[in-house]
């Protein structure tokens, strides 16, 4: 047998033994025994200081040859071989994809409708210039009524209607704010006009029935400078109607009426169509222009100051806007309740983006 | 304020509909609240004759009756059960088809005992006329010519009642004529002339003196009292018409006597009182109530008076409540004879509080509490006189006056661009005059100087403002146009203080972590808020309107712990809610705090609650409610870890598993932890909770100079990590070896984090634990050689030592 021939049979053996690994190990075997120390390649490498100058050339270049088709051999066996042994796993890992997954907590969390709707009302007041006041909920009997021109005989401030806390030595009584309306005082006492605020907040009246509880949420709102009238009293409420609404149109009816912090006083209606329910008028809101005594209270020239006042409940409008059918639930922390209502974290109302999502 | 529109059509002559009146009334600040059309109801009803009735073949109690339903028409043969039916009588039959009020039935085509009924006649109760009644309707005869004409045409029951509500302000509306000289002043028609009442001579001076006793000085609660006595009347039902007329705007006719007065009430809003004269014994007195005093009034109840409520006395004792009530005793009967009538003032706060204090709605006090007008005295007292004399004969006297009525008119100077001015409408000065004389005030001057004089019936107009209110409520608000508010700046600006801010990223924060928001009340069960360090007797409200609502809350924490009761009682055992609230230290404003809480109940950790193929979630704990407040000031802007953490937190904690945040000694930024067990026994927790409050004014504000990010000090060098486990005493604080060893070195170490904590196995039996940090070092400048590092850890080594007592770990 030639040197060439025997070669060619080594290679064709090592490449049949390749073929044959039946695995990584089997593989690395065949590598040993051809690669190796001792492997069959590297005796027939041995074998070439034995051969004739003339013939080592040639023998030294066949066994190369031999030994690179082997190593590539050993390499596309190896590849095929690991992609084999992975796809083998991954087919073990398989899993059921159809188990459920936990919703997460920012699924699970919840704005109180109150809240959102705060917020709403905040980025729709804010484009018409208007800051958030806040004020005290325990207050005192001038600041609630006597600022306010209600007389010391009017029936609010009767125990049916007013919370109020116990005598002090000096006969006087704090209460629970019954409206929002003492922050109206709080700004005009604190700051010269022009004045725009809101000032939301928690209100409480001696009531509880089917749609009345004895704590609720006001939004009151205020304007004062030289010139404010009831037209820009309109506007402001129309306007805000149609944002918070989310509608091209709102229909408004403004009905005169009495209050003793504002006159001329005004009740607002607005067409049901805004909330989808056509043919029948809701009531809103009370408002009208700031009462001369009210102005006079806090100091204002009511010869030189003028403006206007509003108020409106926020429950009331998240109820109409939401269609959320009873007051009490708002505050029962029903957690049924509140992620039925309550809006997503990611909720966040803007004018841009749009109120509600 | 009940009325029918014929009744306002007698001074209002007017073409409008109910619908336009209605429409008018409500936006003039006269609010319609209800439109009773007993035509609508009743429409279907006819005015029919029995011509024939039998009795029925198989039943003894029942008739057959032929009935004449349409004039010229074929009779109808009708059943009929009632013991009144019988040929000639006038009645009223509801055809097939009819729904009957009163039965709530509608009338279909049966036999009844074998004879079919094609229809039926009605009583008074099946129409809804009265509440119970015995046979069918009997309508006077003369109506056997109106047969076949609806039965509300034919007896006047067709008249629309509109109710309206009033407010306070308008004592003028609460008599027919003042909402008619609205409706007129506004363009619905025109207000009729009135002929003037006029003055009644009488024949004698009156009989009965009357005395004014009130201290001098003060405001008398009568200034002034006009009284007639009537001699030889005879009382009695008063007249149909009159009888349809009260009975339709919801009043009970009495006699002809009361019946008179009350009709001059509604008419003309001028309240007036009958006594019967021979019940009276001496004078008439009008004084201030004495203690001890009492009467039986009207109604049939007694009351008790006192001295702020004025009385109508004799010389025996009080016979009434001035303005309110009349006493029974002295009241009008059909055996009256004689009788004094009387026309007073009352001032409106005595009426008001003593009608709030004995707790009775009239309609004399709807009316004097409201202001009446004081120059009707007189005139009410005249037209009493007449009608009576009119319905009831008898010989009037003089009228006896005693004091005199407030009657100065108020004067207010004007200008009417006031009312451009602060409504926003240009109407015009004729408008404006039109208007205001047309609801009965007297302008004088000219141009922009005008006097205007007040009319008695108005004690609501003060000023001028007052007037341009009377003008715009008019000339209608619908003409005010919607003007634009001028805006104060191109873009909106941010309005939010910090503390808004603050509040809104909370809520957010906390959402985010799977909270549900909760409002819940105020007001707490006094227990409730004693157990949460609350409860001082200045924070109880002196009139809750429950003891579950009776004091003000010291902290969200108990209203939430409540809620998770009800919730696991509905079956939602782990609930997760915070809430965002005020809390009250005390009554004054700076003690009034804002809070937010959260609670976590049963297993309702971050990831999710219950059980879950992937591994039960285990129970709350403290690290939950410490990683939600630390959430929450990190999502305020607050580096958490800035605040220190002790573990005094309050008794409503669990003591070792609980702890507060702090910002030195005396500033609390919050406290978490689990709940103690028996405060959550005491609110009905069956299951553990873990909770934390944070106050959100205790957080100092952020800084921030500019809104330019610092650069970024991202260094290209690789961090080293390097692991420390140090046996400690069991009480030293995790905390304690972080700081001591994040002093080693302050500009390397980047980061430490705690991975293992072992309490277990023999370091457990020596009062030992195990903790394991993993240091992280930042090189700088160059990568750190092994000499750097080996120093950095001895330093560590040697710090957590120092501090703690820890030794490393072999």
């Amino acid at each position: 047998m030639s040197a060439s021939s025997s070669l060619a049979a080594l290679e064709q053996g090592l490449l049949a033994d390749i073929a044959a690994a039946a695995d990584l190990a089997g593989l690395d075997a065949v590598r040993v025994a051809a690669l190796g120390k001792k492997g069959s390649i590297s005796a027939e490498m041995a074998k070439l200081g034995q051969l004739p100058a003339e013939e080592r050339k040639g023998f030294g270049q066949a066994v190369n040859q031999v030994k690179e088709k082997v190593a590539a051999a050993l390499e596309a066996r190896k590849a095929a071989l690991e992609s084999a042994a992975l796809a083998e796993r991954l087919a073990s890992e398989r899993a059921d994809v159809t188990l459920p997954v936990r919703p997460g907590p920012e699924a699970e969390g919840r704005i109180h409708p109150v809240s959102q709707v705060l917020d709403e009302c905040i980025e729709i007041f804010a484009s018409m210039g208007f800051e958030v006041a806040e004020g005290p909920d325990i207050e005192t009997d001038e600041m609630n009524f006597g600022k306010l021109n209600i007389p010391a005989e009017h029936p609010a401030r009767q125990e049916h209607d007013t919370f109020y806390f116990g005598t002090r030595p000096d006969g006087s009584r704090l209460l629970l704010r019954t409206h929002t309306s003492p922050v109206q005082i709080r700004t005009m006492q604190s700051r010269k006009p022009p004045i725009r605020i809101i000032a939301p907040g928690r209100v409480y009246r001696c009531d509880s029935d089917q749609t009345h509880t004895p704590m609720f949420h006001q939004i009151e709102g205020l304007v004062i400078d030289e010139t404010t009238h009831m037209g820009h009293l309109k506007w402001v409420l129309e306007e805000f109607c149609k944002a918070f609404f989310e509608v091209d149109e709102v229909k408004m009816r403004f009905r005169a009426s009495h209050f003793p912090f504002t006159e001329p006083s005004m009740e607002v209606d607005i067409g049901a169509e805004a909330i989808g329910k056509p043919g029948r008028w809701l009531e809103i809101l009370g408002c009208g222009m700031v009462h001369p005594n009210v102005l006079r209270n806090c100091g204002l020239d009511p010869d030189k100051y003028q403006g206007f006042a509003f108020g409106m409940g926020l429950d009331r409008l998240t109820m109409l806007k939401y269609g959320i059918p009873d007051l009490r639930a708002f505050f029962a922390a029903d957690l049924r309740w509140l992620r039925h209502y309550g809006f997503s974290v990611l909720d966040v109302p803007t004018l841009g983006g749009g109120l509600s999502s | 304020m009940k009325f029918t529109l014929s009744w306002l059509k007698e001074h209002l002559k007017t073409k409008a509909t109910v619908d336009e009146i209605a429409t008018k009334l409500s936006s003039i600040g006269l609010e319609v609240e209800g439109i009773e059309d007993p035509g609508a109801k009743l429409g279907a009803f006819k005015v029919a004759r029995i011509v024939e009735a039998k009795r029925h073949p198989n039943a003894d109690k029942l008739q057959v009756v032929q009935v004449e339903v349409e004039k010229g028409k074929p009779l109808m043969e009708v059943v009929c059960g009632a013991p009144n039916a019988r040929a000639g009588l006038v009645s009223v039959f509801a055809p097939l088809g009819t729904y009957i009020p009163g039965s709530g039935i509608t009338l279909e085509k049966k036999p009844v005992r074998g004879v079919v009924s094609n229809g039926m006649m009605c009583s008074a109760a099946e129409l809804e006329l009265a509440a119970d009644s015995e046979g069918i309707i009997e309508l006077p005869p003369e109506l056997a010519d109106h047969v076949g004409e609806r039965y509300v045409d034919a007896t006047g029951l067709n008249d629309p009642v509109i109710e309206v509500k009033l407010t306070p302000n308008r004592p003028d509306c609460t008599g027919v004529r003042g909402i008619a000289r609205d409706l007129a002043a506004a363009g619905l028609g025109t207000l009729k002339h009135e002929a003037r009442i006029q003055g009644v001579e009488g024949a004698s001076p009156c009989p009965v003196d009357v005395k004014l006793e009130f201290a001098k000085g003060e405001k008398p609660a009568c200034p002034v009292f006009a009284a007639r006595y009537l001699k030889g009347v005879k009382n009695g039902p008063s007249p149909e018409w009159l009888q349809n007329r009260l009975r339709a705007v919801g009043l009970r006719p009495i006699n002809a006597l009361v019946d008179v007065t009350n009709y001059i009430s509604i008419e003309h809003g001028r309240p007036l009182h009958v006594y019967d004269a021979d019940k009276l014994k001496g004078a008439i007195h009008a004084r201030m109530g004495k203690k001890g005093e009492t009467f039986l009034a009207l109604d049939g109840k007694e009351y008790e008076v006192d001295e702020t409520m004025c009385v109508i006395a004799d010389d025996k004792g009080p016979l009434g409540l001035g303005g309110i009530m009349g006493g029974e005793a002295s009241g009008s009967t059909e055996a009256t004879t004689n009788v004094l009538i009387e026309s007073a003032w009352f001032e409106p706060l005595v009426i008001a509080a003593t009608g709030r204090k004995v707790g009775l709605v009239t309609d004399a006090r709807y009316r004097f509490e409201r202001g009446v007008d004081p120059e009707s005295v007189m005139p009410g007292l005249d037209l009493a006189t007449q009608m009576i004399h009119k319905l009831c004969g008898g010989t009037p006297s003089h009228a006896k006056v005693a004091g005199k009525a407030p009657a100065e008119r108020r004067v207010i100077p004007f200008d009417p661009s006031r009312v451009a001015k602060l409504a926003g409408i240009d109407i015009g000065d004729t408008e404006i005059h039109r208007i205001l004389e047309a609801l009965g005030f007297e302008i004088t001057g000219k141009g922009n100087t005008l006097s205007v004089t007040v009319p008695p019936w108005r004690p609501d107009i003060h000023g001028s403002a007052d007037l341009v209110e009377e003008v715009v409520r008019i000339a209608g608000l619908d003409r005010v146009p919607a003007t634009a508010l001028p805006a104060l700046h191109g873009v909106t600006r941010a309005v939010l203080t910090e503390r808004q801010r603050r509040a809104r990223r909370a809520r957010r924060t906390l959402a985010s972590r799977g909270l549900v928001e909760a409002v819940t009340w105020s007001f707490l069960p006094k227990a409730d808020a004693t157990l949460f360090g609350g409860g001082a007797a200045e924070l109880d409200l002196a009139n809750p309107i429950s003891t579950e609502m009776s004091s003000m809350r010291p902290s969200l924490l108990p209203g939430l712990l409540r809620a998770v009761t009800r919730n696991a009682n509905r079956g939602l055992a782990d609930a997760t809610l915070y809430e965002l609230g005020q809390i009250y230290r005390g009554k004054k404003p700076e003690d009034q705090l804002l809070a937010v809480a959260g609670v976590r109940a049963g297993t309702a950790r971050p990831m999710g609650a219950g059980r879950h193929w992937d591994g039960r979630a285990a129970d709350v704990g403290l690290f939950d409610a410490k990683a939600d407040v630390m959430a929450a000031l990190t999502g305020l802007g607050f580096d958490a870890a800035k605040a220190q953490i002790t573990r005094d937190a309050p008794g409503w904690y669990h003591p070792g598993r609980s702890g507060t945040l702090r910002l030195g000694p005396k500033v609390v930024l919050a406290q978490f932890g689990e709940v103690h067990p028996e405060t959550l026994k005491a609110l009905g927790v069956d299951s553990p909770v873990a909770a934390f409050e944070l106050f959100l004014d205790a957080v100092p504000p952020e800084r921030k100079k500019s809104r330019a990010k610092p650069a970024l000090d991202a260094a290209d060098l690789l961090p080293v990590r390097r692991d420390f486990a140090f046996v400690l005493d069991k009480k030293v604080a995790a905390g304690d070896v972080i700081k001591a060893a994040l002093g080693a070195d302050k500009v390397l170490i980047s980061k430490i984090t705690v991975f293992d904590l072992f309490e277990g196995g023999s370091l457990a039996a020596e009062g030992k634990k195990s903790l394991a940090i993993e240091v992280t070092l930042q090189p700088v400048k160059e990568t750190l050689t092994d000499k750097e590092i080996e120093a950095v850890s001895q330093k560590i080594i040697a710090e957590v030592k120092k501090a703690t007592g820890g030794e490393i770990r072999a």
